[in-house]
């Protein structure tokens, strides 16, 4: 048997447990196995002393704190449905003759890449959700880890010590904007190759290698028949591993600077206030990874995207009206547009148009972004550690900066439709580019200059926001005036509890608050019909729960420390019982607390 | 129950955490902290089963769909609502039911003390020391060079084998003097194919479809037009232009012609092209010319070309100077 490799103190457990279990009359094999599973692999893995810490792991409850969430959800949706995807799709240029259910294509020469996609799309069952599904989760991975990023610059969230996170996280976004553009021109539709394209003479715009590593990438000049094998490799295997890895990097640095959170309820530069990991962090962002996959399952469901079977196949020579890219490359398609029509050409060298917007202005974007924190550090010379986050309005320069900045992005993003503008507005293509060039420079500075005065307007607002208690304006006999707050109304600034420590606390599982009195009372408490128990049986066995329960209700009633109703509820008919602790104690609670019977401790904050 | 406490404390807490204190404080699940946030639990609690209740019957209902293989929205929206019901549950569960706290929890210290440090990098520093004390920094610069030179020729690979070398390939397209204009088909164009403001794509007949050698045939006159550019008298007989279809802005079809204005719009970017006047741009981004394709007509009537472009088509690149 095992049992002779444990140590003393489990086997312990083991045997008091068995043997209590068997006197309150309920064994419990299923109980027992797990305990056993547990302490094997306990034994092995050393599970219990660092596993308590994680289970009181702090997460500061704050909505905007769900944006990371969304990305690292909307990653493993991508992960999963693309899993699906590969097993049907084949990554060749190879010509083959389509023959299927959709008769517009029937009889065409495709590429077995586009055939294979179309195929994924009608003869797969579940296969055309599963491919919206992944398209539309790129677009949302994108999307929130923008938002998030937004959060966190705007918060400050980036200074020390995060910003080798924040590093990483733009990171990441680069690498999730390569891997959507990527895995959007695989199914070598017209959209797609079009923007391959672009892209190859993006690449060719780069001074002194450019035509190189366009070459090596393509594998020689545009098209070839490289591409769609290579960017699938890239698309599948290689980013996709790089970005697990840097999401691993990106949470191990959470859990090893704790999150930062916002000031308020008891938070400090030297703690963290919030949820348990378990349960109640666990039950929500569980719950949220569900609502990301559902709501990605109903757009793939009922919102059609990226229709490759009304592109038909890229061929070279043949273009579409209205080429836009998916959204996220948006803003480079713009910069490409409203772009004006300059090129270097000096010393027999050549720095093409498509530099500036393609190459140097992305650089420059993620450069800034790397740069950031120290820019910033640079700049307000505070260098020093921070975890209580930035109200965006207290800080005008750098909310003022970042809003500028966005603006100047959306703007680009508008310009990447000004073709669709122009025809759906009958307006000239002409007046609606001139007027984008004009925006592009011109409302950064407006915004940037509005966000400013908002910061400082709302710095003199305290507790905007929040709801306000009424004011009543006093003049007094003399001509002055002066306000007066009205009385508090329910609800107006709910009473918080003091922040607990869980690692610090022993939890008294015992439902009703019928414990207080227990170790006072140790002769009738160790009664023969109830043994104490270890807390998880409590919850796998009901019946000795409420065994329990009565036993220690029936101490306190012979002690007579405790008056409460509550005690009496839980202890009175034997049907009443039978309700589990969960369904007991809110019900019971509000009375209970009053008597103050020494139960609840609380942790003094400066307990250190 | 003071028994209890102990052996709970130590199964749990034991092992690993030597340093904590025996004996925690004991906090009573009825203490604030841990009481549901919902002012009216019986209803989360209600809201949650329902919603469980619900995803179970979106995932049965997904379950029938597959295997009966009704339409695939039916399918998305039944396995969806299961995860949004989960999702939905789940959240209020933990919102509403669950412990609220706040609890807390205590920072580590995340700057070392500078004697952890000096331990560290003193260590690190002083047994790299003795590693290479003596005649064996000559090892080291031995293993240096290996590793240098390893990393050189790793290299080489990914600079040979992903592709071949530019060289002359962006200067030059498959047209030649004499190359037949077919279409897409391979038909050779006769002078007859196209009437005034028509528009074709051709090609070299050794390269149909090229992707560098597609060009645009227009015909903008009945009749021999003049010069769109001096020293191009000849180029457009029969009032047929051709110019290179890949954008000079960023390598897009320019595939649409404009008859009213005599001009060329590459729909990707919007840059617009005066075929009349040599192709020069007239809108929008580009910064070059479409470099124009000289045509003759054989004697039997077909367009040929009398020559390649007199300069590299497309985007520009590094090595392209004032050509």
């Amino acid at each position: 048997m095992t049992d002779t490799l444990r140590g003393g103190m489990s086997r312990l457990v083991q045997s008091r447990s068995r043997r209590s279990r068997r006197a309150a009359g309920s064994p419990s094999k299923l109980v027992d196995t797990t305990d056993r599973a547990y302490t094997w692999f306990d034994d092995r893995l050393g599970i219990s002393g660092g596993g308590r810490s994680l289970l009181n792991k702090i997460f500061p409850d704050h909505w905007s704190f769900m944006l990371g969430e969304i990305a690292l959800y909307s990653f493993v949706v991508l992960v999963l449905t693309g899993i699906f995807l590969t097993l049907y799709f084949v990554p060749s240029t190879a010509t083959v003759i389509y023959n299927g259910p959709y008769k517009p294509l029937d009889g065409q020469k495709v590429s077995a890449a586009y055939l294979s996609t179309i195929d994924l799309s009608f003869t797969v069952r579940f296969g055309l959700i599963m491919r919206q599904m992944h398209h539309w989760s790129a677009n949302i991975f994108v999307g929130a880890i923008v938002v998030h990023m937004c959060r966190v610059f705007f918060t400050g969230s980036f200074r020390r010590p995060r910003e080798l996170n924040w590093i990483i996280g733009v990171t990441l976004l680069t690498l999730a904007i390569f891997n959507g553009f990527l895995g959007y021109s695989l199914p070598d539709d017209l959209i797609s190759g079009t923007g391959i394209r672009i892209a190859f003479s993006i690449l060719l715009s780069m001074p002194l290698v450019g035509s190189y590593l366009a070459f090596f990438l393509f594998g020689g000049s545009f098209p070839g028949d490289a591409i769609i094998p290579r960017f699938f490799i890239l698309h599948v295997l290689i980013l996709p591993a790089i970005i697990a890895i840097l999401i691993g990097a990106h949470l191990a640095l959470l859990v090893r600077h704790k999150h930062a959170h916002f000031k308020g309820e008891g938070a400090t530069e030297h703690n963290v206030v919030g949820s348990p990991l378990w349960p109640t962090f666990s039950a929500k962002t569980g719950g949220y990874f569900f609502l990301v996959t559902g709501v990605t399952a109903l757009l793939g469901a009922l919102v059609q995207i990226n229709p490759i079977w009304q592109f038909g196949q890229y061929v070279p020579y043949k273009v579409s009206y209205a080429v836009q890219p998916d959204w996220y490359m948006g803003w480079l398609d713009g910069a490409l547009r409203v772009m004006t029509p300059w090129e270097i050409v000096a010393g027999g060298h050549m720095v093409p148009n498509a530099f500036f917007p393609g190459i140097l202005l992305p650089g420059l974007t993620f450069g800034i972004l790397y740069a950031w924190p120290f820019i910033e550090a640079r700049f307000t010379g505070d260098r020093g550690e921070h975890h209580i986050l930035d109200n965006p309005r207290d800080r005008p320069w750098r909310t003022a900066i970042g809003a500028a900045v966005l603006s100047f992005y959306l703007v680009l993003f508008g310009a990447s439709s000004t073709d669709v503008l122009a025809n759906y507005f009958s307006i000239s293509l002409n007046a609606v580019l001139q007027a984008f060039q004009i925006l592009t420079v011109a409302v950064p500075f407006v915004v940037g200059f509005v966000a400013y005065r908002i910061c400082v307007e709302l710095q003199h607002a305290p507790g905007s926001g929040k709801r306000k208690r009424a004011n009543i304006m006093m003049r007094s006999v003399t001509g002055g005036y002066s306000t007066v707050p009205t009385e508090a109304r329910p609800g107006d600034g709910r009473v918080m509890p003091e922040p607990v420590d869980l690692d610090l606390v022993d939890l008294d599982m015992t439902p009703n608050g019928a414990s207080a009195p227990a170790p006072a009372t140790p002769a009738a408490g160790n009664g023969a019909e109830a043994p104490v128990e270890a807390p998880e049986e409590l919850e796998a066995a009901p019946k000795a729960t409420a065994t329990r329960t009565r036993a220690r209700s029936a101490a306190a009633k012979a002690t007579a420390s405790s008056t409460g109703d509550g005690a009496g509820e839980a202890g009175e008919p034997a049907p009443a019982s039978r309700s589990r602790a969960k369904k007991v104690s809110p019900a019971s609670t509000d009375g209970e607390e009053k008597p103050g019977k020494g139960g609840v401790k609380r942790i003094p904050r400066d307990y250190r | 129950m003071p028994d209890d406490q102990v052996t709970h404390g130590s199964s749990e807490g034991d092992g690993d955490h030597a340093g904590e204190p025996a004996s925690l404080e004991t906090l009573s699940l009825d203490a604030p902290q841990f009481q549901p946030a919902a002012k009216h639990p019986e209803r989360a609690e209600a809201v949650v089963a329902f919603s469980f209740v619900a995803a179970l019957l979106g995932y049965v209902a997904f379950g029938v769909a597959y295997w009966q293989n009704w339409r695939s929205e039916v399918l998305g929206v039944t396995i969806g609502i299961g995860f949004m019901m989960t999702g939905v549950g789940m959240v209020a569960w933990g919102k509403y039911l669950m412990p609220p706290g706040p609890f807390v929890e205590e920072r580590h210290r995340m700057v070392a003390t500078p004697e952890e440090r000096q331990r560290f990098v003193g260590d690190f520093a002083s047994r790299g020391k003795v590693a290479v004390a003596g005649r064996r920094s000559f090892l080291a610069k031995l293993f240096g060079a290996a590793v240098g030179v390893l990393s050189i020729v790793a290299a080489f690979p990914l600079l040979r084998s992903l592709g071949p070398l530019p060289g002359k390939t962006l200067y030059s397209t498959k047209w030649r003097q004499g190359s037949k204009l077919v279409d897409i088909t391979g038909k050779p164009v006769h002078v007859d194919e196209l009437d005034v403001g028509g528009a074709l794509t051709v090609f070299p007949e050794d390269d149909i479809g090229g992707a560098s050698s597609q060009t645009m045939l227009v015909r903008a006159a009945a009749q021999a037009l003049p010069a769109t550019m001096p020293g191009r008298e000849t180029w457009g007989p029969d009032g047929y232009l051709a110019y290179s279809k890949v954008c000079t802005h960023a390598g897009c079809p320019v595939g649409l012609y404009q008859e009213q204005f005599q001009q060329l719009l590459c729909p990707c970017h919007q840059s617009v092209f005066d075929i009349l006047n040599g192709g020069e741009p007239v809108f929008g981004p580009a910064p070059r010319p479409l470099p124009q394709l000289p045509l003759y007509v054989d004697s039997h009537g077909f367009l040929r070309a009398q020559a390649d472009y007199n300069e590299p088509v497309g985007p520009g690149f590094w090595e392209r100077g004032n050509d």
